[in-house]
């Protein structure tokens, strides 16, 4: 049967089934597929495993063989000898399908249908939905085409449409839809005088333009994009994906035409030359929850991570339930197990774990908590940074390579000198004639054996000893301490305090040249030693020489900590010690004297050296080490070797160990690239990013996953797509793109048709397909099936222009009728499916909020950035949950506060609570439908919430200020800021009369007044009497709670 | 509504009222009103009450009126608390056979140990009451009412780690998105109470491991049902139920009287429109304004007797305390909640298991057996079901060293004790049994969709038939499974 057909005889009652169906010809699609598909098809349907008795009655030619049984389900034409009928009308509980234990049964009206249809031939259609649309012309000429569909079915059942809202209701009406704000009194009162035929149509046109409608049109889509910014699941810490939700209010006002929209979204990162925008947008497949609890598994959440995707994806661009087949061949719809992994398969190629990664994990939220692929966002200031830190990079690299250019010239000149110097010394470490050693403070220091000196006596806080030396003469480069352990000292170790230790914070050495007046001081240019305690390391010594004041040096600014220790209160620590300290090479006269100070300035008193030994060195800086031998034989060999002949090896020793030991500009351009680089990775690490698909370059392979456990692998499937819908179109590569480009071909029978049936039930309150969220076969009838089709096609013929097709919808006659009910209306329609009026719809949880914001004056208009933090009661985030590092919610005390409702930050297991209350999903996974409930808490939310109540105290100061001199003025003003029209008679006086009475109990309590008045953050002003003040915000908490107010007109 | 405007004006605020809800109630014929009522609102004890169920619900005579569920968030340790395993003592430390293991998966925090040292339990068990239950010593309270107790060992579930383990313990599945038992109860039975919801949810945090585990909105969310069946969280601080106070400077009077106008400026809209949605908005309204009452009567515990405070332990008088939750579930159970769920904190524990255990137990052995005792006393045990028991049991071996005095316990979701109590079920039952290793279960296993089952049962609901459709597809709280345990019903 052509689709053409199909849907004309689709052309029938929405109350058929009060009609006799003898006299009527069956459909299949409208009147039997919803009865077989409900009751049947779970066990004689496309699952195999399911199936009893063997019986298929999905696919006619199955049904018509005989089953297991032997008996014949459908014998076309022939009732009587169908088993199909012979079982419905059974009164054998044991015999009767559907049998009992389903609780499905059919009525009396069921049977009858399935009874004719059988009669009439049993003739079969393909699901509507898998079919591509057809369009045909509107079986009336109406100027806007949609009406023409509508006024013909209302005929059919004898209504007709009402007439046009009035005017402020028509703006309300379109303004709150198009934009999620209301009109203003002036947009209104310029709409109300406009006279001009192309008002309304100029109207709605300066709502599409306007920068705010991308910002409503968002909101539905983090919905579907599951749009959160934490990670969801246990610890639920942040992520940061703003930077998509940017991209997505820009897409919606530039008007991005939706085959670009959905292109961008799934593929945008396989685009060639894809921009940096167009990598953005693959957020979308990004914004899923991702597991960082402890003891999770990896393979496991990634196995859901891309079934998430396979579910978003079918949900939003094709309401089709792909989540059924993750364990077995759908119970409804002509998709199998294997066809759900073949799908999987296009989203399971990314280069990403699948659960929370490197830059998440509890607490800390670096990089934003986002976990890889990213695309970096960077400030401009951190771009600034960025590059200004890649110039100093390169420059560096290049004035290093100079550097190593000149490195044999410079290796030539400085071997000279330190192959002289070396050839003065025979050994690394000499003992010199200790003239004196003695203790300042009063202990005694004893000569030892073997060279040392072990102090005892009394320990003095803060000891200095003072040791005179005559070194050889010639060059003198540095000086060894070792300390040792001894028997007298305590605990047996190194130094004298009660636990053996030592903080050493002082090496002074005064060179005293014979005939020379005062001594010089030698310059410490570096120190080392073989153990540090924490904090307490030695190199301190030698930052500068500064001289302790008081007695005490000052401590690191950084650690508090001072000099070198060495943990001699630890029994594994007890063993000998070294430290050298090398200075400036000096030239000694004979006969010079080095007085050498071991200083102990630190705040630990008693913490004084025990057993020490002072050595001199001779040797060049570069040659002294604390292991002993400072050159190696190797070394040694080919600094000998005459220079000419020297192998690249023995080359490259020396240059490594010059450019390791001494002073030199290849060594400060390393430490300086060095240093470039981390700066470049911190700053590279700390910019904002957002996650976004980055396909693998091989693709991974995936399998079929039994019961759909992710452990269970079965057999290995290829990428394809369902046999039921079309083919891949011509060009598209067999990947996540050619995906991308088959749903908006325009051959498929889905898309189209799921964007307009979401957006004709986003303006008209339920969808043409009911079911808005699944156009399978359990899907309802569609109430206006060609009007479905129409708009479908329409879409594509218009390039998928989304602005354009909401204004087509909204100016048609039927969006601009009233709402008012009549018992006719209830009637024959009381749902309302025709269309014979305006439905009311409650406001979305956010317009709500938005609105009380606008009408206020308190709303802060601004288009993106990062989620703020509006006021929260005590404690949300707290009260179930110490993880993560979403805690101790602060309320922003600036615009945060004011700002549209979908920047709130959005915790997933603790979501905005005045959200939930109005309907709005936890954003854990795809939700494609608000419901508009009703309840007392959202009433409580009204009425007591600090946003509203200081949106209505602001409203009460622009009824004083602005509304005029008396309460009726002041109560029409503030019904046109929050209706757009006047107050009627019985209106003014109920709310002027309770007003009045309000003022004078408010007069007569100050301290109620100024309590009230205080709410919220930003200050009443402070001219007008806080009595009146407070009396007003009663009258506008009033205005704000309205059942009008809540509602779309 | 075709009340004449003048009339319905003419009359007092409480006349009003009436006048509004019965009309509104009538009109749930044509299938706008009640349904949007929901959980939230019926007519009290009178007529109207059974009007907010389902039709055809309950399926049969309920035994249990009301659910109390002390839901022991982190997962309590099985045998060290009701499943003695003294063979253990001589296993000490050895390694866990492979027979008994059978290569089952393990969490990432104990897969990559080279053994699996076998940990006894530390705990003292003894035998209570005539029917000999099992307790170990740190439940001295909870072991004093032993033949209350319907003490269910076989327990088994298929998530391994706790955000799936009890998503799929109050939704029948481990993945976000499917409506909670309690919301599933509120939507097919409606509210008893005109005054207060009827799914109420109370959170608690545990001392033995402070904020383990986390609780998520979607453990007591509607999923797809329409929001109005979720729970009502009362908050462990701040007011107890989110914007139940009037703003300061606003007494009950003046909110009385701002509800006037508003109810008289909807009802003249009314009067033009003919929208009943307007109706339904008063009547909330209307509820709201109850429920500023109720609530702050039903949380004052100013009324209860010394030695009723005494019974639930010192922390009964610290609001937001798994003892004053205790307390405050017996008040709503008086006041006809369907279902009151409490949720404590702190069962999570991967090592120094001992005294992380004493801390809970310190937290809740007296506080619930105070609260059974206190319902017996009142008459209501008999139709009050109680559920107590965390999301999946522990493992017998060690995550971690054992020392004398401490060792860990991973995740464990092949057997774990939940225990019940009150009406419908045989009292002083130890149900099902595990194999000496606590690992696997010998007899009579329950899945969490069979416990799920039952719980519906004793409520009056045949799981079966409790079904919600969404995307096309008829829903139901078990999913396609579980089986009624008729062995534990009396």
């Amino acid at each position: 049967m052509p689709p053409s057909f199909l849907w004309f005889t689709a052309i029938v009652s929405l109350c058929a089934a009060s009609h006799s169906f003898a006299a009527e010809r069956v459909q299949f699609n409208k009147d039997v597929r919803p009865i077989l598909s409900d009751t049947c098809f779970h066990c004689h349907g496309p699952d195999e495993k399911e199936r009893k008795g063997g019986l298929r009655l999905d696919v006619r030619a199955e049904a018509l063989k005989p089953a297991k049984s032997g008996a014949t389900a459908l014998v076309p034409g022939n009732p009587e000898k169908s088993e199909i009928i012979t079982r419905i009308l059974s009164k054998d509980s044991e015999e009767v399908m559907p049998p009992n234990k389903l609780h499905k049964n059919l009525t009396a009206a069921q049977k009858e249908i399935l009874r004719n249809w059988v009669a009439q031939g049993a003739e079969y259609e393909g699901h509507w939905a898998f079919i591509k649309p057809v369009r045909i012309d509107p079986p009336l000429r109406t100027p806007n085409p949609i009406d023409g569909f509508l006024r013909a079915k209302l005929s059919e059942v004898g209504l007709t449409p009402s007439p046009e809202a009035s005017r402020e209701t028509l703006i309300r009406r379109v303004t709150l839809d198009l934009t999620g704000l209301p009109p203003t009194p002036a947009e209104v009162s310029a709409f109300v005088s406009d006279t001009q035929p192309d008002a309304y149509g100029r109207v709605v046109d300066r709502l599409l333009a306007s920068p705010v409608y991308g910002e409503h049109m968002a909101s539905p889509w983090l919905d579907l994009a599951r749009y959160a910014d934490s990670n969801g699941f246990q610890s639920d810490t942040s992520r940061e994906m703003w930077h998509w939700r940017e991209w997505l209010i820009g897409a919606f006002n530039r008007n991005l035409p939706f085959d670009q929209f959905t292109i961008e979204q799934l593929a945008g990162d396989m685009l060639p030359n894809s921009t940096k925008d167009q990598v953005l947008a693959t957020g979308f497949n990004r914004n899923h929850r991702l597991n960082g609890e402890g003891g999770r598994i990896v393979e496991e959440w990634f196995a859901e991570t891309v079934i998430d995707r396979v579910e978003t994806t079918g949900l939003t661009w094709m309401a089709l339930t792909f989540n059924c087949c993750r364990c077995h061949d759908h119970k409804y719809d002509p998709i199998t197990q294997k066809e759900f992994y073949q799908l999987f398969s296009y989203f399971n190629s990314g280069e990403e774990t699948g659960v929370l990664g490197e830059f998440g994990g509890s607490g800390s939220s670096k990089k934003g908590g986002n976990t890889q692929p990213v695309v970096f966002l960077p400030t401009e200031e951190e771009a600034a940074k960025l590059a200004s830190l890649e110039r100093d990079i390169k420059a560096a690299e290049s004035q290093l390579a100079t550097a190593r250019k000149e490195l044999p010239t410079l290796v030539a000149a400085w071997e000279k000198d330190f192959t002289a110097a070396l050839g003065d010394a025979s050994a690394m470490w000499t003992d010199p004639a200790v003239l004196e050693a003695r203790s300042l403070g009063g202990a005694t220091l004893s000569a030892q054996p073997d060279g040392s000196y072990l102090a005892g006596g009394k320990n003095p806080a803060n000891d200095s000893y003072e040791i005179t030396l005559r070194p050889k003469s010639g060059q003198f480069t540095g000086l060894q301490l070792e300390v040792f352990p001894d028997a007298s000292l305590p605990s047996k170790s190194l130094g004298r305090s009660g636990g053996g230790n030592f903080v050493l914070t002082g090496v002074e050495i005064d060179i005293h040249a014979p005939g020379a007046g005062e001594p010089s001081a030698a310059l410490l240019i570096r120190a080392e030693a073989d153990y540090e305690q924490k904090g307490y390391e030695v190199a301190k010594i030698a930052d500068g020489q500064t001289k302790p004041v008081n007695g005490k040096r000052a401590p690191d600014k950084k650690t508090g900590k001072v000099g070198w220790a060495i943990d001699g209160a630890e029994p594994a620590k007890k063993v000998p010690r070294k430290a050298l300290f090398i200075c400036a090479p000096i030239q000694l006269a004979e006969g010079t004297t080095l007085t050498v100070r071991l200083v102990h300035a630190s705040n630990f008193g008693d913490h004084n050296l025990g057993r020490f030994r002072l050595r001199t060195s001779a040797l060049p800086a570069e040659a002294l080490s604390l292991k002993g031998a400072a050159l190696s034989e190797s070394l040694k060999t080919a600094l000998q070797c005459d220079a000419s002949k020297r192998s690249p090896m023995q080359r490259a020793e020396i240059e490594k160990f010059y450019i390791a030991n001494t002073s030199n500009l290849v060594r400060q351009g390393e430490t300086l690239l060095t240093d470039l680089r981390k700066n470049l990775k911190e700053t590279t690490e700390s910019q904002h990013s957002s996650m976004v698909m980055k396909e693998a370059a091989k693709p991974k392979p995936a399998f079929i996953l039994v019961r759909g456990e992710y452990d269970k692998p079965a057999e290995e499937v290829p990428r394809a797509l369902p046999a039921i819908l079309p083919i891949l179109p011509e060009g598209a590569s067999n990947d996540r793109l050619g995906l991308a480009k088959w749903l908006v071909s325009g051959e498929h029978p889905l898309t189209a048709r799921v964007w307009v049936n979401r957006t004709w039930e986003r303006l008209f309150g339920t969808g043409i397909v009911k079911t808005t969220e699944n156009f399978g076969s359990q899907a309802e009838w569609p109430s206006h099936p060609e009007l479905l089709d129409w708009l479908a096609t329409e879409f594509v013929r218009l390039k998928w222009d989304m602005k354009a097709m909401q204004r087509l919808l909204v100016t048609s006659e039927a969006y601009r009728q009233s709402s008012i009910i009549s018992p006719e209306h209830m009637a024959k329609d009381p749902e309302n499916r025709l269309l014979a009026r305006m439905p009311r719809l409650r406001l979305s949880a956010e317009t709500l909020r938005d609105q009380a914001l606008a009408v206020s004056g308190l709303l802060v208009s601004k288009i993106g950035g990062p989620s703020v933090h509006p006021y929260m009661p005590e404690a949300v985030w707290d009260e179930t949950s110490v993880y993560g590092n979403l805690r101790n919610y602060q309320a922003d005390t600036g615009e945060g506060l004011y700002r549209r409702t979908l920047y709130t930050i959005w915790k997933r297991t603790s979501a905005p609570p005045s959200m939930l209350l109005f309907d709005s999903p936890s954003r854990e996974i795809c939700t494609v439908k608000r419901g508009r409930s009703n309840t007392p808490t959202q009433a409580l939310a009204l009425l007591n919430e600090v946003t509203y109540v200081e949106a209505a105290r602001k409203l009460a100061e622009g009824m004083l200020l602005e509304g005029g001199a008396s309460a009726d003025t002041r109560v029409e003003w503030a019904f046109q800021k929050v209706l757009g029209r006047k107050p009627d008679a019985f209106e003014l006086e109920k709310v002027a009369s309770r007003l009045k009475a309000r003022l004078e109990q408010f007069g007569a309590n100050e301290t109620a007044a100024r309590q009230m008045i205080a709410i919220g953050n930003s200050k009443p002003v402070a001219t007008l009497p806080s009595g009146e003040l407070a009396a007003y915000t009663v009258t506008a908490n009033v205005l704000l709670n309205l059942d009008e107010t809540l509602s779309r007109p | 509504m075709n009340c004449n405007d003048a009339q319905f004006f003419a009359l007092n605020a409480a006349a009003r009222r009436a006048v509004t809800r019965r009309t509104f109630l009538h009109q749930s014929g044509g299938g706008i009103g009640l349904a949007a009522l929901g959980g939230l609102l019926s007519g009290g004890s009178g007529p109207h009450a059974r009007a907010a169920m389902l039709p055809g619900f309950p399926n049969y005579a309920p035994k249990a009126k009301r659910i109390i569920y002390l839901f022991q968030s982190g997962a309590p340790s099985q045998m060290d608390l009701f499943d003695p395993k003294p063979e253990m003592s001589a296993q000490r430390g050895k390694d866990l056979p492979e027979s008994i293991r059978k290569g089952q998966r393990l969490t990432t925090m104990t897969s990559g140990q080279k053994s699996f040292p076998i940990a006894p339990s530390i705990f003292k068990f003894a035998q209570y009451g005539q029917s000999g239950a099992w307790f170990s010593e740190v439940m001295p309270h909870m072991s004093g009412i032993a033949d209350e107790w319907c003490i269910v060992r076989s327990m088994h579930t298929e998530a391994i780690n706790h955000d799936p383990a009890i998503t799929f313990m109050q939704t029948g599945s481990q993945l976000a998105g499917r409506p909670s038992i309690g919301a599933w109860t509120a939507y097919g039975l409606g509210s008893e109470n005109s005054d207060l919801p009827s799914y109420v949810v109370l959170t608690s945090f545990g001392t033995g491991r402070k904020g383990d585990q986390p609780l998520y909105d979607r453990l007591w969310s509607a999923g797809f049902l329409p929001a109005k069946y979720q729970g009502v969280k009362f908050r462990n601080k701040g007011e107890p139920v989110l914007y139940l106070n009037n703003p300061a400077g606003m007494d009950r009077a003046l909110r009385r009287d701002s509800l006037d106008e508003l109810g008289e400026l909807n009802q003249h809209q009314h009067s033009h429109l003919g929208d009943p949605e307007i109706q339904n908005r008063i009547a909330q309204y209307e509820l709201a304004f109850r429920m500023q009452a109720s609530v702050p009567e039903l949380t004052d515990f100013s009324n209860e007797s010394g030695s009723v405070l005494a019974s639930y332990g010192p922390e009964v008088r610290t609001p937001g305390t798994y003892a004053a939750n205790c307390l405050l579930a017996r008040r709503l159970a008086e006041r006809d909640v369907r279902f009151i769920q409490l949720f404590h904190m702190g069962w999570d524990h991967h090592g120094g298991l001992p005294p992380a255990v004493r801390g809970q137990c310190s937290d809740t052995d007296q506080p619930t057996a105070a609260l059974i005792k206190d319902l017996k006393q009142r008459g209501l045990l008999d139709d009050t079901l109680i559920v107590w028991g965390g999301e999946f049991g522990r493992t017998i071996y060690s995550q971690g060293a054992i020392t004398e005095t401490s060792y860990g316990r991973d995740h464990h979701p092949r057997c774990f004790t939940m225990l019940l109590a009150g009406a419908g079920l045989k009292k002083g039952l130890t149900y099902g049994a595990t194999d000496e290793f606590c690992y696997n279960i010998t007899e009579n296993p329950v899945h969490v969709h069979d416990l799920n089952a039952t719980i519906m049962h004793l409520m009056g609901v045949d799981h079966t038939r409790l079904t919600y459709r969404y995307q096309g597809r008829d829903f139901r709280l078990t999913d396609v499974h579980g089986n009624l345990v008729t062995g534990i019903l009396a």
